[in-house]
């Protein structure tokens, strides 16, 4: 009896194992292409806490350089953004990082304000299916899922990569238990240049007010950071594409002034920060590159430090340390980079860009 | 609720969990709540139908019941004077007030489901009818959605009316417990047609949490996800493409669709079956086997007795027998023996009961045009076949090879292929197409298409293919077992080691090779429209 | 019994009816021959059979279908 027990036990637990390391192989690993897919789930890897934390879509994780901010002021901080995040995602980003620690700044980029529901499924994915498993993670895959998705298949994503069995590749068993570190701090690197050519007309929109769902969110966020002590900043990060249009600035102006939190629309400062969009964007002017990235660091980090006193860590050996390992990393990378463009023409290694701005936008 | 929902399978969990749990007596009712949910589930106000037709029954077979019992006492109580001619007399007018009764329960019970599902039907032809006589006007169809299962229900409500009837078995004297045969859940959607013989000791009983029972059913279930998942739902996107394209997959194509369709319609619909028996036996029910290798069978009489085997059976005992030996019917066939020749009498029952039943069993499948060549279609290969029999003997009597292994693989070739080809009338939208589709068979060869990438056309690509070719083997393989001795049993027998992985690993290739999920159109069982 | 035998056998001459007692169960007679064997029964014996008796218990054996005969006979 006691003998059966123990074969049934072992043969279940073989029986998860296996499941689960199928499971792994079937995900897809974002490492090669559409690295963004890999960010939410690169922080669990981050050892030491950060001052600053920001959230939101693409114009965080590819505007924003952490090292550049630890270079020159000593500022730690860590992205938690995401391909298209919405700001649900952002809200229960934000929850899930203060499960780890609890930074000083919080930094939400606005531009996703605009959406007031679910866009794809595709953007779901690329967001909540790298969050560790927690009560944060249902909630956030109940309060984002499409009306034809799952949760179940969330919490078993095989129920959905299952098909991929047909596409697996050397990368899948590569990756399978470890994947190999992307982003600096959450910051995806792009050293090569499209400058802006094409820009679609500004359509005028039948209705601009901002939705309701989205301020409820906004609202929660808030609430979250003065709850828990925490300086909220709003930011409109720089780019030329998507347009945010002044009714949008002028709504998250009063919501700012109403709650007492400071937002800086940095469109208007370009000049100052010198981001010459000739050469300071790899796709034509939706997301700034590398020399973009490092020149909007620069001029964040001094208000960062101006106005909210943050710590400079480079006197802290043990950090010091650790971010010494970043920078070299940061450096490596930025050399591979150059090296592929002035080789091939482009990043081999991570493609061309993929979003682009097309005529037919 | 679909069978392939993940509702459905949490829905079934919980079930089974709870229904070991409460008291034993309360399992039935647990049963009849589950069922109701179901059905609920498809649409509340359907129940409104299910809950008529067990009403009406109930009230019809305890009249029926009533008289039955009234005559049994009269004859017990007045034995010793009632003579032979009396008892007759007395006994043919309590049957024929018992048969008043059937007959109106019957009729509005089919007229429901005539109304239902022929309703629409019935109205397009008769607006045709019209338009050949240039008339103007036209009536619109009355749009009835079909309630889920009714096809299933009905049927086997009333054969267990015409049971009662026939003094088979007694009435359910407990109105909740026909509702729970009624509405058994499993079976709802697509079958089996159950007899009330057959499943009440089971469904009514109490059951004690047995681990085999649990073990089996779940394999059963296992299997039937298999067929349905990974085979059935992947063909169904060639086949589709195929049938709703006729004007570009012609010629070789269709022969391809009717081989795909042959085998996702096999694999789909007894693996909905394997579903539903496999759950009936978690919860320690025994429902009847609704297909026994089919495609295996030597002539078309045969496929039809091991394929969809409850509803062949219930138009054998309550629409052929019925027919084919009632008093006109004989009397018919005596008249034709007098006047014309013996040959013509005898068979006159037999081919008026068997086209009656042909057309029904088409017509039973849907309504259209399609259905009812298709019925006819298979009662005229019946037939010849039945006046081919002296022709075969006369040629086995020639030639010694009725159990030569080429010839008995000739036949099942021969049937599989004669049965595919009657099939394809269930596939094009209507029967011009079809015989269309049949020409071009013929006229265009485009033979070389299939080895030049056409299949791959069809939406599925070379690993789909391979992976549809190992997993039919498999099927294949596990049938050819099963004639032997049951491959469960077989498997039992093995270490627990083995068998465990064994069914582990059909579980991860239900997960991983099934066709669900998004890509792929989770379809609807394809049987559960009729 | 003997008239019985006759029937059946105009129906299978390949089949020894005295002793086979799975008529129904080994498929041997199909649905056309029952019809054909309720003709023929009802014309021999006069007797009227009621399809609630055409079951496989009634037409599994000679015997059975003799005994069937006989009870409806008397009825």
């Amino acid at each position: 009896m006691k003998k059966k027990m123990i074969i049934n036990i072992f043969l279940i637990a073989l029986s998860v194992f296996t499941l689960f390391i199928v499971q792994r192989l079937l995900m897809p690993k974002y490492v090669s292409t559409i690295q963004e897919g890999s960010l939410v789930e690169e922080y669990y890897k981050e050892k030491t806490n950060h001052d600053v934390i920001f959230i939101g879509d693409c114009e965080v994780f590819s505007n924003v350089s952490p090292i550049t901010l630890w270079e020159n002021y000593g500022i730690t901080s860590y992205i938690r953004g995401s391909a298209q995040q919405l700001i649900w995602h952002s809200y229960y980003l934000l929850e899930d990082t203060l499960r780890y620690e609890k930074p000083k700044v919080v930094i939400y980029n606005v531009l996703a304000m605009k959406y007031d529901e679910p866009q794809k499924e595709a953007y779901n994915r690329l967001t909540l299916d790298g969050m560790k498993l927690s009560n944060t993670k249902i909630k956030a895959i109940k309060n984002s899922k499409m009306e034809d998705e799952s949760t179940l298949s969330y919490l078993f994503p095989i129920l959905r990569y299952h098909s991929r069995w047909s596409e697996i590749t050397a990368d899948d068993f590569k990756y399978i238990f470890n994947k190999s570190k992307i982003s600096h701090n959450g910051y995806l690197m792009r050293s090569d240049i499209k400058p802006v050519g094409y820009l679609p007309r500004d359509k005028k929109l039948a209705d601009y007010t901002l939705g309701e769902n989205s301020y409820m969110y906004l609202e929660k966020i808030t609430q979250l950071c003065k709850d828990n002590d925490i300086e909220l900043i709003l930011i409109k990060s720089p780019s030329v594409y998507p347009y945010w249009h002044e009714e949008w600035d002028e709504q998250i102006v009063d919501y700012a002034e109403a709650n007492d939190l400071e937002y800086i629309n940095f469109l208007e400062y370009n000049d100052e920060i010198g981001i010459d969009y000739q050469t300071d964007t790899y796709d034509g002017g939706l997301h700034l590159n590398f020399a973009g990235a490092e020149k909007f660091s620069l001029y964040l980090g001094n208000i960062l430090k101006e106005k909210y006193k943050l710590n400079d860590y480079r006197n802290d050996l043990i950090i010091k340390g650790n971010w010494d390992k970043k920078i070299e990393f940061y450096y490596n990378m930025k050399e591979q980079q150059e090296f592929e463009i002035s080789e091939y023409g482009y990043l081999i290694s991570v493609g061309e860009a993929v979003q682009s701005i097309n005529e037919t936008d | 609720m679909l069978f392939t929902t993940s509702n459905f399978i949490i829905f079934v969990i919980l079930l089974s969990i709870i229904y070991y749990i409460i008291p034993k007596k309360m399992q039935w009712q647990l049963l009849l709540i589950a069922s109701y949910m179901f059905y609920a589930f498809a649409g509340i106000q359907f129940i409104v139908y299910i809950l008529i037709t067990t009403i009406t029954t109930y009230f019809a077979t305890i009249n029926i019941s009533k008289l039955q019992t009234k005559y049994n006492k009269y004859i017990k109580e007045n034995k010793a004077i009632v003579t032979r001619e009396e008892r007759r007399a007395i006994k043919e007018t309590s049957k024929k007030k018992q048969r008043q009764w059937m007959v109106l329960c019957m009729v509005f019970n089919f007229g429901i489901l005539a109304v239902l599902k022929y309703s629409n039907f019935a109205i397009e032809n008769f607006n045709k009818i019209l338009g050949l006589f240039n008339s103007e006007t036209s009536f619109k169809g009355l749009g009835f959605i079909l309630p889920l299962g009714i096809s299933f229900y009905t049927f086997q409500t009333m054969g267990y009316l015409i049971d009662v009837y026939r003094g088979k078995y007694d009435y359910e004297k407990n109105i909740f417990k026909l509702a729970l045969f009624v509405s058994f859940f499993p079976q709802l959607i697509q079958g089996p047609i159950s007899r009330f013989d057959d499943l009440k000791d089971s469904l009514f009983s109490k059951h004690n949490f047995n681990w085999d029972n649990i073990n089996f059913g779940f394999q059963r279930i296992l299997w039937g996800y298999f067929k349905k998942v990974v085979i059935a739902d992947r063909l169904l996107i060639a086949v589709n493409n195929i049938i709703q394209n006729p004007d570009i997959y012609q010629g070789v194509y269709v022969i391809i669709g009717m081989f795909f369709y042959a085998i996702e319609l096999f694999a789909d619909f007894s693996g909905g079956i394997d579903i539903a028996i496999g759950i009936a036996e978690v919860l320690g029910i025994h429902l009847e086997e609704n297909f026994i290798r089919p495609y295996f069978s030597k002539s078309i009489t045969e496929y039809w007795r091991r394929w969809h085997i409850t509803l062949g059976t219930w138009f054998k005992d309550y629409m052929f027998f019925p027919i084919s030996v009632s008093k006109p019917m004989l009397k018919l066939s005596k008249t034709c023996r007098k006047n014309f020749n013996d040959a013509i009498g005898k068979r006159i029952p037999v081919y008026v009961a068997t086209i009656i039943v042909w057309l029904t069993t088409g017509i039973w499948h849907g309504a259209a045009w399609n259905f009812v060549v298709w019925g006819l279609g298979n009662c005229i290969v019946i037939l010849i076949s039945q006046e081919c029999i002296p022709l075969y003997q006369k040629f086995h009597h020639r030639f010694d090879v009725k159990n030569k292994f080429y010839f008995r693989l000739f036949q099942v070739v021969r049937t599989f292929w004669l049965m595919s080809f009657l099939r394809t009338f269930d596939c094009y939208r209507d029967v011009g197409t079809t015989f269309k589709m049949y020409g071009s068979i013929f006229t265009v060869y485009n033979i070389n298409e299939i080895f030049n990438g056409g299949l791959m056309q069809l939406g599925l690509t070379i690993k789909d293919y391979i992976l549809l070719f190992v997993s039919v083997w498999i099927v294949l393989l596990v049938s050819l077992l099963q004639r032997k001795e049951g491959i469960r049993i077989k498997i039992a027998a093995k270490p627990i080691m083995i068998s465990y992985m064994i069914f582990f690993i059909l579980f991860l290739g239900i997960i991983v090779f099934g066709a669900y999920g998004v890509g792929f159109d989770q379809s609807q069982f394809i049987y559960s429209q009729f | 019994m003997d008239i019985i035998i006759d029937i059946l056998s105009d129906l299978h001459p390949e089949v020894d009816f005295e002793k086979c007692n799975s008529l129904i169960d080994d498929k041997i007679l199909d649905s056309f021959d029952i019809v054909s064997l309720v003709a023929d029964l009802t014309d021999e014996f006069d007797i009227a059979i009621p399809v609630e008796e055409i079951i496989p218990k009634n037409f599994n054996s000679a015997a059975a279908i003799n005994e069937m005969v006989k009870r409806l006979e008397d009825e």
